[in-house]
């Protein structure tokens, strides 16, 4: 278990504790996601889980394929989809204040009325 | 030795935000949290050599998404506001299931990763690799998805502005509050 945790190859810290870190992170935003009832809070939490999706594409492409640039680069289109996601549904969180008066999810019974 | 120091502080940060983050009672706090996550989470790209990929989560996660929630929570939060949480079983639960699918996973890191560890100590990309590999039409190169994205990006806008602007009718009410 020694030899997983710190290593003397030159790098920061093995493979292993990376992914245990994005995977913390990961189920922090799934438990998040379940109980928050604030519309903004889900979305915190959503972010978090493509924060940790990011963060394994580059570290598997780091470890795993170190020639090659392919997670890199879907980390990069992840983050902007998160950008575009987060852009959209703000919008829509706006507007649902507007209508209801506040954003918890379970005022919400109607979408038009 | 100093880099896996630097290392363990930003992952004992990423884990100990990223749980305050979804349990902190107020709505700016739960961001501050989340800005303090995305922060760290730059700094694991930059251990990892990816310095582009540096860049753009602090530029556009920690600089653009931290302001539009920032900006959101100010436009429909009152300030100081606490908010109820869900029922008691329901925290309970959730809890229950995000720690067995975090022991679920985690075993199974730990199971396998153990035959893959062998870092290949990268040196940094190069910009005009990067730029080639983003706009070049080949195998491994991305031209068709960094075009997808400019008009996902210029459907978005248009969405955003379609969804949050006022109804006619309200408009024209509030041009005449304004005069």
């Amino acid at each position: 278990m020694g030899e997983l945790l710190i290593n003397t190859s030159g790098a920061p810290a093995p493979m292993l504790p990376f992914l245990i870190v994005s995977l913390i992170m990961f189920f922090a935003g799934v438990y998040g996601f379940f109980t928050r009832k604030n519309l903004i809070l889900m979305l915190v939490s959503v972010e978090l889980i493509l924060n940790a999706v990011d963060l394994n594409f580059a570290v598997f492409n780091r470890y795993l394929f170190p020639g090659q640039m392919e997670g890199m680069f879907y980390s990069l289109f992840v983050i902007a989809i998160a950008a575009c996601e987060t852009a959209v549904a703000i919008a829509i969180i706006i507007n649902v204040y507007r209508k209801f008066g506040n954003v918890e999810v379970d005022n919400i019974q109607n979408m038009k009325e | 030795m100093a880099e896996q120091i630097i290392f363990y502080i930003l992952a004992l940060v990423i884990a100990v935000f990223s749980i305050m983050a979804v349990t902190s009672k107020k709505v700016i706090r739960s961001a501050t949290y989340l800005l303090f996550v995305l922060l760290a989470t730059a700094g694991l790209f930059l251990m990892l050599n990816y310095y582009y990929l540096f860049a753009v989560q602090v530029t556009v996660y920690a600089g653009g998404v931290m302001i539009l929630f920032i900006m959101a929570i100010f436009l429909t939060h009152k300030p100081g506001d606490e908010f109820k949480t869900k029922m008691n079983w329901k925290v309970k639960s959730s809890a229950i299931l995000s720690v067995l699918g975090l022991l679920l996973s985690g075993y199974i890191v730990v199971a396998n990763v153990t035959r893959i560890i062998n870092y290949v100590s990268g040196k940094e990309m190069k910009m005009q690799e990067l730029g080639v590999t983003m706009m070049g039409t080949e195998k491994y190169q991305f031209l068709l998805p960094f075009e997808a994205m400019s008009v996902l990006l210029l459907a978005c806008i248009i969405g955003a502005i379609m969804i949050a602007r006022k109804e006619k009718n309200n408009v024209e009410s509030n041009n005449d509050l304004d005069k």
